[in-house]
């Protein structure tokens, strides 16, 4: 009986133990998804009122710098644009844009905490290798195309008619 | 050779470049796809898998397809922290597992059929191999927000590519731990894997965990991937570049 008093107990724990570990790590990945957001968003809530959200403007070292949000079809000027620093509520984050041949070539990161604990942990999961840009339309040839399956009745139908049409 | 039809409520396309390709062997392709439609259609109230959720079949009676599937949804469940789970108030769909398995089942019977070049594509999802006039096969990314228009264009051999979305078709895929809350910050993921069974179980996995699913193909080893969000901006894993084409 005493022993599966103790089995007992020690599930509990590790059940307990299991659950906090989870809303810990859950919690803090689930902090971890405005990093990708934060530098894409204007109107970020977790811009500060005093520092401009790191896309509205360019306040590096080129002026008029366009937001890469707009359309992706805008041609954007040749060069390496600075945002400024946004709080990102778990830390300030600083973003570079580079601009070459009119598009978005790659986006940095100029400043990125690490400095606390959390931040660390955030850094760990978020990797500062990816890289962020504005889609845009290529006009290279494709063999086979990947998207989301479209399977609406009226594509279908329309799709149907297609192939009826294009088979000789 | 190349041939589309509309099976599993999608066009289905099989391209085979080897010359000696034949009409039969493009058709025995599509036979297979209708065999795996009669069996886990969740459309079809005759289906294995429909007859098993309305208790008319004991998962021992469903054969072994079905089991394997089972098995492999399981294991993708586990791997994916609980985010892949075919089970839904009690009705189990598996058809986020199935579409991978059956076009890399497909390709793999070409591939012992002798075959070198080609490609299978379900709905997007693509088993590429060889390459099409010695050149890697050209796949593009297409823009959930306009799909006219491809957003980047893959150069790829002997790997399997399979984008998880919601763009079209509407909400198909939902987070297990938070199914009301529809996922609208992703448009779509693509994702790059050794074959496309692993690339499309993982894409639709990844999906589910909204922004953070980038995250988790960027720890996969083997595995690259493309995130396009509502606000039109594309994330990518720190190897996804070497698939790009330069033209």
């Amino acid at each position: 009986m005493n022993t599966l008093a103790v089995k007992k107990l020690a599930v509990s724990v590790l059940i307990v133990g299991t659950f906090i570990l989870y809303a810990l790590l859950h919690n803090s990945r689930s902090s971890a998804a405005p990093v990708a957001l934060v530098p894409a968003t204007p109107t970020s809530p977790g811009a500060a009122a005093d520092t401009p959200a790191a896309t509205d403007t360019g306040t590096g070292n080129a002026t008029a710098a366009p937001s890469p949000t707009d359309t992706p079809s805008t041609r954007y000027k040749n060069g390496t644009y600075t945002g400024g620093v946004a709080d990102a509520q778990w830390g300030l984050v600083q973003i570079k844009a580079i601009i070459k041949n009119g598009k978005i070539a790659d986006v940095q990161w100029v400043q990125y905490p690490s400095d606390r604990e959390r931040s660390v942990f955030i850094n760990s999961i978020a990797d500062p290798q990816l890289t962020q840009e504005a889609i845009q339309a290529q006009s290279a040839q494709v063999d086979i195309v990947t998207g989301a399956t479209d399977s609406s009745f009226a594509f279908m139908q329309s799709l149907t008619d297609a192939l009826s049409q294009a088979q000789a | 050779m190349r041939e589309t039809r509309l099976l599993m409520g999608m066009p289905i396309t099989v391209e085979v470049r080897d010359p000696r390709a034949t009409r039969d062997d493009l058709a025995a392709v599509f036979a297979y796809f209708t065999s795996v439609d009669e069996t886990f259609s969740t459309y079809k109230a005759t289906s294995v898998i429909s007859r098993l959720n309305r208790g008319e079949l004991a998962l021992e009676d469903c054969g072994e397809e079905v089991r394997t599937i089972f098995a492999l949804a399981e294991q993708t469940r586990r791997e994916t922290h609980g985010y892949f789970d075919i089970t839904r108030d009690g009705i189990r769909d598996p058809s986020g597992i199935v579409k991978g398995w059956a076009i890399h089942n497909a390709a793999r019977r070409l591939r012992e059929a002798g075959y070198r070049d080609f490609y299978v594509d379900a709905g997007g999802d693509i088993a590429v191999s060889g390459t099409k006039d010695g050149a890697p096969w050209r796949v593009g990314i297409r823009n959930p927000l306009n799909r006219q228009q491809n957003v980047k264009v893959l150069a790829v051999t002997d790997r399997g590519v399979a984008t998880s979305g919601t763009a079209i078709r509407g909400q198909h895929i939902y987070n297990p731990h938070d199914p009301d809350t529809p996922l609208l910050d992703v448009l779509s993921l693509t994702v790059i894997g050794p074959n496309v069974y692993e690339a499309d179980r993982f894409a639709t996995a990844a999906f589910a965990m909204g922004q953070r699913g980038i995250h988790f193909i960027e720890e996969l080893p083997g595995f690259e991937g493309y995130l396009i969000d509502a606000r039109a901006r594309a994330t990518s894993t720190s190897g996804f570049e070497r698939y790009v084409l330069r033209v």
